[in-house]
């Protein structure tokens, strides 16, 4: 038993240099499996010396609740497939999250008369740990094509949104003021839940990258102001590193989609449905299809492609397939590089995780800034599964809702091959401007039932 | 636990939000699925709060609340760590010698 708060206190402080090294290790792909080893180390210092305070009684209760979320943690992490990581890591945020607020309810419950600070921060851990455990339950619910990825929306829904997150702050307010009852927390719980669902409802699924991100920020925050409950500097510290890889990515995400953050919690984004989309401009250009074979003759007698995925391999699940097509191409002779965009997928880096399951070396892929100015070197550009991240009105129609987005120079390539499941618009609900260009082909189909004509028709020529 | 003064907690707090962001933007976007799970795995750390809540309780309301707590964040802490080094074994630099037949 450890009676001395001094060695808890050092013992903490093992964990939060182990969860900074972590994090550190992070900033290359080389290290960054040892720094989790690390982050893991620390992790068990803290478990193991909390454990050991003394004091902490119940321990079969502790034991049954840990091997429970164990196995749960495990199964979950095991096999769950690379495509459905934006679930995983919005269910987990969500866990946290909830943790946050429990705690904050059990000592809301057990304190007598707590002092301001202290309710401020039991109000604070509920309140945003209320909101991070809903929030993260619809963004899973939405991932996993349990609820419409398209906005939920109805009218006077902002004002809505802002009156059930003013009871809750109310209801804050009123128990830091001095209003020691149990039923306040509660109430300001339930507020709080409501507005997780709520504000998370509008938002698209291709915004899921600065929602998941705010999410993740949220439970950090929230752990961080449970530090301030229980007096904890590692959870103080190691929650506050969560916050700030949180916002940072939020920001980050945002930014490659040149929209402010409100406009992507409020502005209930590509909720405009056009249906099917045209396949004809107005001054008569018009789309051009092409065969397997086309394709294959261009891309076995190209110096360089340029592959740019997009969520619509991910859905299609065929990465592999895509990695196989690669490596043939580049057993002829072909360049084979790989664009990602920063807010390709539903969470930041998916595309890169997927592509790193299917064992393409991460040397490979290239950010947008690196790659742009390679287009033009570039006689094949393959777009799978990505729209309006290729959009060429980002950059020249001021009209268009996704003008001033970063965008992958896909048009400067020689020969641009697009697949796509049909012509049907991006999740902005926009025609994209690159089908029009004469230098483009599309390819229709499945992107894996495509990849896969494409494989055997590049062995035959 | 000690009880330190406000004042100096929330020091350390505005300390740890400049570190983090200092440690984090050196973090590249080709690493930030993985960045996005470890901070899942060390939001897990609200665990230490789980055993203080649960390992304290002595009325059936405590115990109910802190064992649930309990369940959540230990399904945060191992989920988390697992998958993160699920996905960084993933990343190599050049493809694996091919054990299989390919064309």
């Amino acid at each position: 038993m450890i009676s001395d708060p001094d060695v808890v206190g050092l013992l903490y402080l093992v964990t939060i240099a182990c969860f900074v090294i972590a994090l550190k290790f992070l900033s290359s792909p080389k290290y960054a499996r040892k720094g989790n080893w690390v982050g893991g180390a620390g992790m068990l210092v803290a478990i193991g010396t909390t454990l050991l305070i003394e004091g902490i009684g119940n321990w079969a209760l502790i034991v049954v609740g840990g091997l429970i979320g164990a196995v749960v943690g495990v199964v979950g992490a095991r096999n769950v497939r690379m495509t459905a990581m934006p679930q995983m890591v919005a269910i987990f945020n969500g866990v946290g999250g909830g943790a946050a607020a429990l705690v904050a309810l059990a000592e809301w419950h057990n304190e007598v008369g707590p002092a301001w600070d202290s309710t401020t921060s039991i109000v604070l851990s509920a309140l945003i740990g209320s909101i991070s455990f809903a929030g993260s339950i619809i963004a899973f619910a939405k991932l996993q094509e349990l609820l419409s990825g398209r906005p939920i929306v109805f009218p006077g829904q902002n004002i809505v949104n802002i009156l059930v997150l003013l009871a809750a702050a109310g209801l804050g307010i009123a128990a830091i003021a001095g209003l020691h009852e149990q039923w306040v927390l509660w109430a300001l719980v339930a507020f709080a839940l409501l507005f997780g669902v709520m504000f998370v409802l509008p938002i698209g699924g291709a915004d899921m990258p600065v929602v998941i991100s705010l999410l993740n920020a949220f439970t950090g925050i929230a752990a961080s102001a449970t530090g301030f409950v229980l007096d904890s500097t590692v959870l103080i510290v190691s929650g506050m590193l969560v916050g700030a890889a949180g916002t940072l990515l939020t920001l980050l995400m945002a930014k490659a989609m040149n929209r402010s953050i409100a406009n992507v919690l409020f502005g209930a984004f590509g909720q405009v449905q056009t249906g099917a989309g045209t396949a004809r401009a107005d001054d008569g250009r018009t789309v051009r299809a092409t065969t397997a074979e086309d394709v294959a003759v261009q891309l076995s007698f190209a110096r360089k492609v340029i592959v740019v995925p997009g969520y619509g391999m991910a859905v299609a699940q065929a990465q592999h397939d895509v990695r196989q097509l690669a490596d043939i191409l580049e057993s002829r002779g072909v360049d084979v590089r790989y664009a990602i965009h920063p807010v390709a997928g539903r969470m930041p880096g998916h595309m890169n995780v997927l592509l790193a399951e299917a064992n393409v070396p991460y040397t490979q892929l290239s950010e947008m800034d690196e790659i742009n100015p390679e287009f033009a070197q570039t006689d094949v550009a393959l777009v799978i599964g990505a729209n309006d991240v290729t959009n060429p009105a980002a950059r020249s129609d001021a009209g268009s809702p996704i003008y001033g987005m970063p965008i992958l120079d896909v048009d400067k390539a020689a020969s641009i091959i697009v697949l796509k499941r049909s012509m049907n618009p991006g999740f902005a609900g926009i025609d994209n401007e690159l089908y029009l260009d004469p230098k483009t082909t599309m390819l229709f189909g499945d992107a894996k039932e495509s990849i896969l004509k494409l494989i055997s028709a590049v062995k035959s020529t | 636990m000690t009880s330190l003064p406000l004042v100096i907690e929330l020091t350390i707090l505005v300390l740890a939000a400049f570190l983090g962001f200092e440690v984090i933007s050196k973090v590249p976007a080709m690493l930030h699925t993985p960045l996005m799970s470890g901070a899942n795995f060390i939001h897990g750390i609200v665990i230490v709060g789980a055993i203080i809540v649960l390992g304290g309780a002595d009325d059936t309301f405590t115990k109910i609340v802190g064992f649930v707590a309990m369940v959540l964040a230990t399904a945060n802490v191992v989920g988390g760590w697992f998958v993160t080094d699920r996905m960084l074994g993933m990343f190599k630099r050049r493809p694996e010698p091919k054990k299989d037949e390919r064309s």
